[in-house]
């Protein structure tokens, strides 16, 4: 039994398509995060999943049970805006208990969860105050107790943190993270912010023009993007992406960047398919942190390559390099002295790299 | 610029804080003689309405009554106490009173209503609604006169305090409705999708949720429909006559038909009392009218 199961759902607004075929599902206990840039349909997805947007083709389970056509308060699900959505006229009890009021719940059992909720948020000493009293990490703590209090099937986060400061930020992250940890809920959180997506989710779903593009661990979205635009997406700075060749002979497999000579060898990449390999245009995906200055293993390769600009950042800097007229980012500990107009010794970590088809953009 | 001395710096300082003090003077210079011309007629009005005839006759507009006599005002509301062709406002007072009030409520929650839908319950074609809706603020007064008569006879409520309710009830509409969508656009839709998931349904989110948030908007909409249908002469010359009339036109009345000598005193305590109940909303809620209009939503 899957606690959320999406089916061949499709959206549109008027004549543009939102969602298009889309497929999903979650196990229990999972925290799925729904990643992508704005506009490509994600929050539309959640919104769908709360009930709070129509469906024009496709169905949404909740337990195996159909809910496309049921109102969002008898879904089973909480949800967590962006702005907290905390109904200003009402205090902190009031807001929290407010569901559950509308719900009919015995006036014994709603003191009781609310004593359990409030302690458990640490928000029990702001009962009577109202939302305006709060500040940003307390509201948002007393939304996430709204939802708490519902004891939902499904928990659905709306860009939570994106109103709150960078510091306070990554407090509530933890917070969500710890959480989810012990109350073990079904978790779908949208977001636009790829660190928030990698640290919280077990699973991630990377969207774009209303598209899955990649739904899988952060492990392998990190590792294994199955596009370019994953790839891309995710990683700061992204992945380099290098044009070229491949090139097959006699069982061996390298890449050769277009004017080049130096031919990198790719002999232990996990193909998906070992056929027509030779003379391919591809993509050599290589992320900056898998560069390095000097030799780390055996399989590493070789490269010299002239140093361009020197990007500080404090614990780390981003030097950009000319291989071939095209840019390739590396990341550096920022003791690490570089010169900039000549050439430097690089390493690649081949086992690390990714390749593309440079027509369809898919991992090969 | 990088010439500049020390000294140089100095003159310049004196210059600017001389020229802005002399700025500052002028100012205030502009706004006493702007407050003395809209005081002036007030004031003009009040001297008149506590002399007796003869002191009119003999002073100036602006000499200052002998004594506070108050007898003008007494006839203005009570009358003299003789039969027929005794006019005086208290009847028609409290027709503008049984008019204003309910016409001011029913517009004002049918305006809530309307904005409240027309943000947070989008539907096909609302912006056509709205737009509709807006055309009805330019409609002047004269165009609607004769639809509206042949209405309120249809309805056969003409010359009735309850057929002046309905006119500027359904008048109303369009200005209220125009405030309140104006700000509850301001208002975070998610309030309205957080209450939907907390099961409220439509009317509980209204009543629960935007209405307690609302009081700056409904101040505006009561000031404005309170002094547009108190205020208004058209509609309740054109829809009523004899003694279901509203207040302006009794005043009216009173003014232009006296036969014998204009009294001016009698006249000046009248048009006093008819625009009293809207001084007395301005004073009471006026610090709202100005935060109403200026703020947007309740954050947060």
């Amino acid at each position: 039994m899957k606690t959320l199961k999406i089916e061949e759902l499709s959206k549109n607004f008027g004549s543009t398509e939102v969602l298009r075929k889309i497929n999903l599902e979650i196990d229990e206990g999972n925290f799925l995060v729904l990643l992508g840039p704005s506009g490509c349909g994600k929050s539309t997805l959640l919104n769908i999943i709360a009930g709070l947007e129509t469906i024009n083709e496709g169905n949404v389970h909740i337990d195996d049970y159909n809910v496309s056509k049921v109102e969002p308060k008898d879904r089973n699900i909480a949800m967590v805006f962006q702005s907290y959505a905390l109904y200003p006229s009402m205090n902190v009890r009031e807001n929290m208990i407010f569901g559950l009021k509308q719900a009919k719940v015995s006036k014994e059992k709603i003191e009781e969860q609310l004593e359990k909720v409030s302690k458990f948020l640490q928000v029990d000493a702001l009962l009577e105050r109202k939302p305006s009293q709060l500040s940003g990490g307390q509201r948002q703590r007393v939304a996430i107790g709204r939802a708490l209090v519902r004891e939902p099937r499904i928990f659905l986060f709306d860009e939570p943190l994106s109103n709150l400061d960078a510091k306070l930020r990554v407090e509530m992250r933890r917070e969500i993270k710890k959480l989810h940890q012990q109350l073990k809920t079904t978790v779908v959180y949208v977001t636009h912010d790829q660190t928030e997506a990698m640290s919280l989710g077990t699973n991630i779903a990377i969207m774009n023009h209303g598209v899955i593009q990649q739904n899988d661990t952060p492990e392998n979205i990190y590792n294994k993007p199955s596009n370019t635009f994953v790839a891309d997406f995710i990683g700061s700075p992204s992945m380099n992406l290098i044009k070229g060749n491949l090139k097959e002979s006699s069982n061996k497999v390298s890449f050769i960047t277009h004017g080049s000579n130096i031919e990198i060898p790719i002999n232990g990449y996990d193909f998906k398919e070992k056929s027509n390999l030779d003379n391919k245009e591809v993509f050599f995906g290589i992320r900056p942190e898998h560069i390095f200055f000097k030799k780390s293993n055996e399989e590493d390769f070789e490269i010299n390559l002239r140093a361009d600009l020197s990007e500080y950042i404090g614990h780390e800097q981003i030097m950009t390099f000319n291989f071939e007229n095209q840019e390739v980012l590396a990341k550096f500990p920022s003791t690490v002295k570089i010169d900039l107009s000549k050439n430097t010794k690089l390493f690649f970590d081949l086992t690390q790299i990714s390749l593309f088809d440079a027509k369809t953009e898919e991992r090969i | 610029m990088q010439d500049k001395t020390h000294s140089s710096y100095k003159q310049l300082e004196q210059k600017s804080k001389y020229t802005n003090m002399f700025l500052r003077w002028f100012l205030y210079f502009v706004l006493v003689i702007f407050a003395l011309y809209f005081i002036f007629p007030l004031y003009v009005m009040v001297v008149t309405s506590l002399k007796t005839m003869e002191e009119i006759r003999q002073g100036t507009l602006l000499t200052w009554p002998s004594g506070l006599n108050f007898d003008s005002w007494l006839v203005a509301w009570g009358g003299r106490g003789y039969g027929a062709g005794d006019t005086f406002l208290k009847p028609y007072f409290w027709n503008s009173i049984k008019m204003v009030v309910p016409a001011v409520f029913f517009s004002t929650f049918i305006g809530a209503m309307a904005g409240y839908v027309l943000t947070k319950w989008r539907f096909k074609g609302d912006k056509w609604v709205f737009l509709f809706l807006l055309f009805g603020c330019f409609i002047p007064y004269q165009a609607i006169l004769l639809p509206m008569a042949r209405t309120l006879g249809v309805l056969g409520i003409s010359n009735s305090v309850i057929g002046l309710v309905l006119v500027h009830t359904v008048y109303g509409i369009p200005f209220t409705t125009l405030f309140f969508r104006n700000f509850y656009v301001s208002i975070p839709s998610e309030l309205v999708k957080a209450a939907r998931i907390d099961g409220a349904g439509f009317f509980k989110i209204f009543f629960k949720i935007l209405l307690p948030v609302s009081t700056p908007i409904i101040v505006v909409t009561i000031i404005w429909q309170f002094t547009q249908i108190w205020n208004d002469f058209l509609f309740g010359s054109t829809f009523s006559f004899g003694e279901a009339a509203p207040i302006q036109v009794a005043l009216n009345n009173m003014v232009l038909s006296s036969t014998s000598v204009k009294e001016y005193n009698v006249d000046m305590a009248s048009a006093i009392i008819a625009g009293i109940p809207t001084l007395i909303v301005y004073v009471l809620a006026g610090k709202y009218f100005i935060r109403g209009l200026t703020s947007g939503a309740v954050k947060g």
